[in-house]
């Protein structure tokens, strides 16, 4: 099946069995392996990108179905040369051990920050109609689908914490 | 994954029709790829209904809402008819799943997904839900996340959802047309069958039914509430939810509605227990007295017998919240 995906602004043509999730897609034939697969069910965060503007786990998705859409990944967030913002803060405050989740835990608060800015409220949210203030536990909060096995997660809040501050 | 056919649908008559013809159809995906993956689920054809027109969430005609079946699990929770109007159900919307799954996730979806029992999963274990007729590895089994109300001997399976458990309590129904075009209301009170004698049905609809909305009745006073217990703080299901609202008037209780999450086969109400907290005076000793009637049969296992004590803590606590500064 054919399926055009726009991905980090360029246009691709993908051929792929029906069957071929947009994780594989994007690694496998496309060869952008920032994304990363680690449970292909939706459980840990490690596939994630963000889709027309928000973030998705793009391994319990079919590739056929985003035919049109907009794709970023992390290979689209920045570059070695030029790392974003929440990718310099990533690397300041040590906020990986192995990296395996980095990718997924970098696009997944790069578009948490935009849903705060939405005011979309959280379960911590003491009130729903409030204005949001990233507190630790907020972040911690709208970042529990990016499960990290060698617990950075200390280092990762102070890197979304300083990036949510810097927007200010 | 086995291999199947994919259909867009670009009409809802084209979803109807492939659904007669046996197709399945996938709109977040979320629970259907899961499953696909572990060939829990097996479907030879596949229908994408994500193009229809069914994104927005409109007025309905008694000030209620009318909630198309592809609204996002994220976009209803933000809503601001949502959060200031239903509370409770933004919160249990946000109490669900992650940010990237709400994202995907609809509404339409949300409520038929299937249940997290570890034997339905496993396709080496019996499961009555899955394959009819292989028996129930969760009676006697693994029992933990099961239910404890509305069980059969042929199945303990719990409904996982909580943005059901909120709508059951908001008294919502399903809008659903039919291959033949034709569309019908139908209370979510009758939407969900119980387990009996053939678990693997599960709901009222027919091969070829589309839900195309849910329907929220005109907002109702009181304050409302949506409190879930669970193993870990976030990204996990209920062990024991409850959704609630409660309206107090010169110290007694005019009003109260009340469904549970995690205990039941379906998400949950006994308008018995409601009746009880109607025209009394907000106290612990009748919390706990409409928590024991709530909980008078539940079936229980070693696995999930804390349920029952856990329901009844979880119960008071929401009720003292609701009735707050009234409550001995
Ligand atoms: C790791 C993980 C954690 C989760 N945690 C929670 C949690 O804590 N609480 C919770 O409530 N949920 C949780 N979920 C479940 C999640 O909420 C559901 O997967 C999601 O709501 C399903 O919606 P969907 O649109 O992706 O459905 P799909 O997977 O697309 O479909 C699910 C089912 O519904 C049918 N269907 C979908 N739309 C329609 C329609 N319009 N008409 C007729 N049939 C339709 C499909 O055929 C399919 O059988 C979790 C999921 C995962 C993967
Ligand atoms: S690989 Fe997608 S969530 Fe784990
Ligand atoms: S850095 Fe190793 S899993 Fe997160």
């Amino acid at each position: 099946m054919k399926t055009t995906l726009t991905v980090n602004g360029t246009t691709h043509e993908v051929e792929a069995d029906t069957r071929t999730s947009l994780l594989d897609a994007l690694r496998n034939h496309l060869d952008l392996t920032g994304s990363k697969k680690g449970c292909d069910h939706g459980q840990c965060g490690a596939c994630t990108v963000i889709v027309n503007g928000r973030r998705i786990n793009s391994c319990l998705t079919l590739a056929c179905m985003h035919d049109g859409d907009e794709i970023t990944t992390i290979e689209g967030i920045g570059t070695a040369e030029q790392l974003s913002e929440m990718q310099a803060n990533f690397v300041k405050h040590d906020g990986y051990q192995c990296g395996y989740c980095t990718p997924g835990q970098i696009c997944s608060a790069t578009a948490m920050l935009d849903e705060a800015k939405a005011g979309w409220p959280s379960n911590v949210s003491g009130d729903l109609t409030g204005t949001i203030d990233l507190t630790d536990d907020e972040i911690a909060e709208r970042m529990s689908g990016n499960i990290c096995r060698c617990a950075a997660y200390p280092n990762i809040v102070d890197a979304i914490r300083e990036t949510a501050e810097g927007r200010k | 994954m086995r291999p199947f056919d994919y259909i867009r649908a670009e009409a809802q008559s084209d979803a109807t029709r492939a659904g007669a013809e046996g197709a399945t159809i996938i709109a977040g995906g979320t629970n259907l790829l899961d499953l696909m993956k572990l060939e829990v689920m097996a479907p030879d054809k596949v229908v994408d209904i994500t193009r229809l027109d069914l994104g927005e969430i409109g007025e309905a005609r008694d000030g209620g809402l009318r909630i198309g079946a592809l609204v996002t699990n994220s976009d209803l929770a933000a809503d601001m008819r949502v959060r200031k109007n239903y509370p409770a159900l933004s919160s249990a919307l946000l109490a669900g799943a992650s940010g990237q799954l709400r994202n995907k996730a609809t509404t339409g979806g949300n409520l038929l997904q299937r249940t997290r029992c570890y034997y339905f999963y496993d396709t080496d274990q019996p499961c009555n839900k899955r394959a009819p007729g292989s028996g129930c590895g969760a009676i006697g089994g693994a029992s933990r996340l099961h239910a404890i109300l509305g069980v059969s001997e042929n199945c303990i399976a719990s409904h996982p959802s909580d943005m059901a458990v909120a709508m059951r309590m908001l008294g919502a129904s399903v809008e659903i047309e039919s291959e033949d075009g034709e569309t019908r209301v139908v209370d979510l009170a009758e939407f969900y069958v119980l387990p009996g004698e053939d678990p693997s049905v599960e709901t009222v609809l027919k091969p070829g039914d589309l839900i195309t909305h849910v329907i929220l009745p005109a907002p109702r006073a009181g304050r409302q509430t949506y409190r879930k217990v669970r193993d870990r703080a976030s990204y996990a299901f209920a062990m024991v939810s409850v959704a609630g609202r409660v309206s107090v008037q010169d110290g007694r209780i005019t009003e109260a509605a009340l469904a549970f999450g995690g205990i039941g086969s379906q998400p949950w109400r006994d308008g018995h227990v409601e009746e009880m907290l109607v025209g009394e005076e907000p106290s612990t000793a009748l919390f706990a007295k409409a928590a024991d009637a709530l909980l008078a049969d539940a079936v229980t296992q070693d696995g999930n017998a804390f349920k029952v004590p856990l329901t009844k803590r979880t119960l008071i606590a929401t009720l003292k919240d609701l009735t707050a500064e009234i409550a001995q």
